[in-house]
């Protein structure tokens, strides 16, 4: 570390060495002034390197968020869309309407918002569940593996819209290949099913949800089995461990710290997923298949009052930071107690 | 002094070089033991593995061979090879609906958004890396935090304001092409920073200060020193990136008019009031589908080496 031997004032600036200095830089006559100047320099670097990101950021995610805060606060309705400054407030008026379960507006939210987490824990611990086992079983290289990886990467590096297309397309009523196998070929059914309507819609949502989020889950602990040590299965093979006992005690803990932030993304990604159902069932969701994402568009589209759209939006905000601000605090804990189990075991 | 430096500097750089194929190739070494599994173990695999298999193959085999069927074969039942095989659907897609148009489209978008997001990520992971400074951690949490934000919320308001930058300064966002690119390149941003500084921080501070020892700037040590290194890390992240705009359907659908119009909401044009043309649909989304397909096949090896450095440690 060059940098460490800089005992400069610049410390209270944070911990670790500050910027990488350049030696050499020694103050020469009048060096006072010209250090003060480089340093305001140096410690402007950082902040004018993050800039563009920063300048991105406000105007597309946190600009808009506020935006759309002060809107759910209004009374937005078709009136006053070409100026919604101009809309009157509403104060919590709008919040009270989308919450009022005995109203159908509010019956509709809390039935929509119950199919979504439904769907997610589905969704979510289905494709944990497959994507962990193939990067298991796949730790070890065999005949194939190269192929058998390209195969199952390919359902994710699909484009969205082309992979819920070829499922609605299996999915019909009348010429899907569902219903042909199902129902023509294997006789499983009396009837041929409908998918994309009706009850089959949850289904029909979570395995085409599934069919192109698992392999996600398949890349990231693949990856994350890479940084296993091979000296901790080399060790145990010698104690007399093997393969199932090896997976339980030592690539499952391994897995947790990549699980933590798997899980979590994915229950992100799922819960607030709006190309899958919107590109599947169109613009008119059947209610079985009614996610938040989709249902929230329709209610500020359908009746054009973006403010009760923006109330939901913010309620669905503010839902989402309370599970992951209780989830990350719980699952650090757990991992650093199952942590140091496995090390004492 | 100075010319010894830089001298030893390319001696230097081949050591580092050599220093994280290393790692890479260690990496890529673990696993669990080399005797062979139990039987047990092997039929688990063979039929888990399977199933997988079939679960993955079949719709796009379904897609592979309805797109080389004439009309009659996906308008009745389905069948599981055609009548007759014909490339008609791939000569029809492109008069049907102007296919190369919104390809084209696409194209720009995704290309455009995928270049500034990854040089904007190389920069500010760089600094998030190799720099502490005030805030550094709010910058962090809030960029990632911003992965929480459902699309819908800021759906409208983003409209609004690309609305009101047209008409306070003439520049097109809503409609045009550089909207998009501009809503898509911060869609990858959060991941993209979140990967590289994980990447950039696998990296040995020793390698930039030695390049800084050499007369390198900061912006020299960056691009001559860190963005080799993290070759991998950085391709990762523009697979990611260029995926990412590629397939984003929500804010295409609001944000873009007939000239501008991507693939992602022009696919809906096969569907007509009566008829869906599935045979050319499914020709359609196999066309779309090569480019990205392909090349995230071709660099998903960078994609796990990235992962494995920068995102599970």
């Amino acid at each position: 570390m060059i940098t460490a031997v800089r005992p400069d004032r610049r410390g209270r600036s944070g911990a670790g060495g500050g910027a990488p200095a350049a030696p050499g830089g020694a103050p020469g006559p009048g060096g006072r002034r010209r250090r003060t100047l480089d340093r305001l320099r140096r410690g402007g670097l950082p902040y004018l390197f993050l800039l563009p990101a920063l300048v991105m950021e406000l105007l597309v995610h946190i600009v808009p968020m506020l935006v759309g805060i002060a809107m759910s606060f209004k009374e937005l309705t078709r009136f006053f869309i070409s100026d919604w400054s101009g809309a009157p407030w509403a104060g919590l008026d709008n919040y009270r309407f989308v919450v009022d379960v005995n109203r159908p507006v509010g019956a509709a939210l809390l039935q929509s918002f119950g199919i979504t987490c439904a769907f997610t824990v589905l969704a979510v611990g289905l494709c944990w569940l497959l994507g962990a086992a193939a990067a298991i079983l796949m730790q070890d290289p065999f005949r194939g593996r190269g192929g058998l990886r390209a195969l199952f990467l390919t359902p994710y590096a699909l484009p969205v819209y082309a992979s819920v297309i070829i499922w609605a397309f299996m999915f019909q009523h009348d010429n899907g290949l569902v219903n042909h196998v199902l129902h023509d070929q294997l006789g499983l059914t009396d009837q041929p099913s409908f998918w994309l309507i009706g009850d089959n819609s949850f289904a029909a949502l979570v395995i085409v949800s599934v069919w192109r989020t698992w392999p996600f889950a398949f890349l990231i602990l693949m990856a994350g089995l890479q940084t296993i040590p091979r000296e901790l299965y080399e060790a145990s093979a010698i104690d007399g461990a093997g393969v199932w006992r090896q997976i339980r005690h030592i690539t499952m803990p391994s897995l947790l710290p990549v699980n933590q932030v798997l899980v979590l993304v994915l229950f992100l990604w799922t819960f607030n997923d709006f190309n899958v159902p919107y590109v599947l069932f169109g613009r008119s969701a059947p209610s079985a298949g009614d996610l938040i994402s989709v249902h929230i568009y329709q209610a500020s589209f359908v009746t054009w009052n973006f403010g009760t759209g923006s109330a939901m939006s913010v309620l669905l905000l503010a839902f989402l930071l309370v599970v992951t601000g209780l989830y990350l605090p719980l699952t650090s804990r757990t991992r650093r107690r199952r942590g140091h189990d496995a090390r004492v075991s | 002094m100075r010319e010894s430096h830089r001298r030893a500097q390319p001696h230097r750089r081949a050591q580092a070089r050599a220093r994280v194929r290393a790692r890479v190739r260690a990496g890529r070494r673990s696993g669990r033991s080399p005797t062979a599994p139990p039987r047990s173990f092997v039929w688990t695999r063979r039929v888990v593995l399977s199933l997988l298999a079939v679960f993955a193959a079949v719709p796009v085999y379904a897609m592979l061979t309805s797109s080389l069927k004439p009309l009659e074969d996906v308008t009745g039942q389905f069948r599981w090879w055609p009548s007759e095989l014909t490339i008609r659907p791939y000569i029809d897609i492109w008069h049907t609906v102007p296919l190369a148009r919104y390809f084209l489209n696409s194209i720009i978008v995704a290309g455009a958004a995928t270049g500034l997001s990854v040089a904007i990520a190389i920069v500010s992971a760089y600094a998030v890396s190799r720099y502490r400074f005030r805030g550094r951690r709010l910058f962090t949490v809030t960029v990632l935090s911003t992965q929480m934000f459902p699309g819908i919320l800021f759906l409208l308001p983003l409209f609004l304001i690309y609305v009101n930058i047209g008409n306070a300064t003439g520049i097109a966002l809503y409609g045009s092409r550089g909207g998009l690119i501009l809503t898509y390149l911060t869609f990858s941003l959060p991941f993209s920073i979140w990967m590289l500084v994980g990447y950039f921080d696998s990296i040995p501070r020793g390698l930039d200060e030695a390049a800084r020892v050499d007369g390198c700037g900061p912006i020299g040590a960056l691009l001559r020193v860190i963005v080799p290194a993290a070759t991998p890390g950085i391709v990762a992240v523009a697979i990611y990136a260029f995926m990412t705009a590629w397939s984003e359907v929500l804010f295409a659908s609001v944000m873009t008019n007939d000239t501008t119009r991507t693939l992602a909401v022009g696919l809906r044009g096969y569907a007509t009031q009566n008829d869906v043309y599935w045979n050319q649909v499914m020709a359609a989304s196999l066309v779309v589908s090569v480019p990205v397909v392909a090349g995230f096949l071709l660099l998903q090896r960078y994609l796990v080496a990235g992962l494995t450095a920068g995102a599970v440690k």
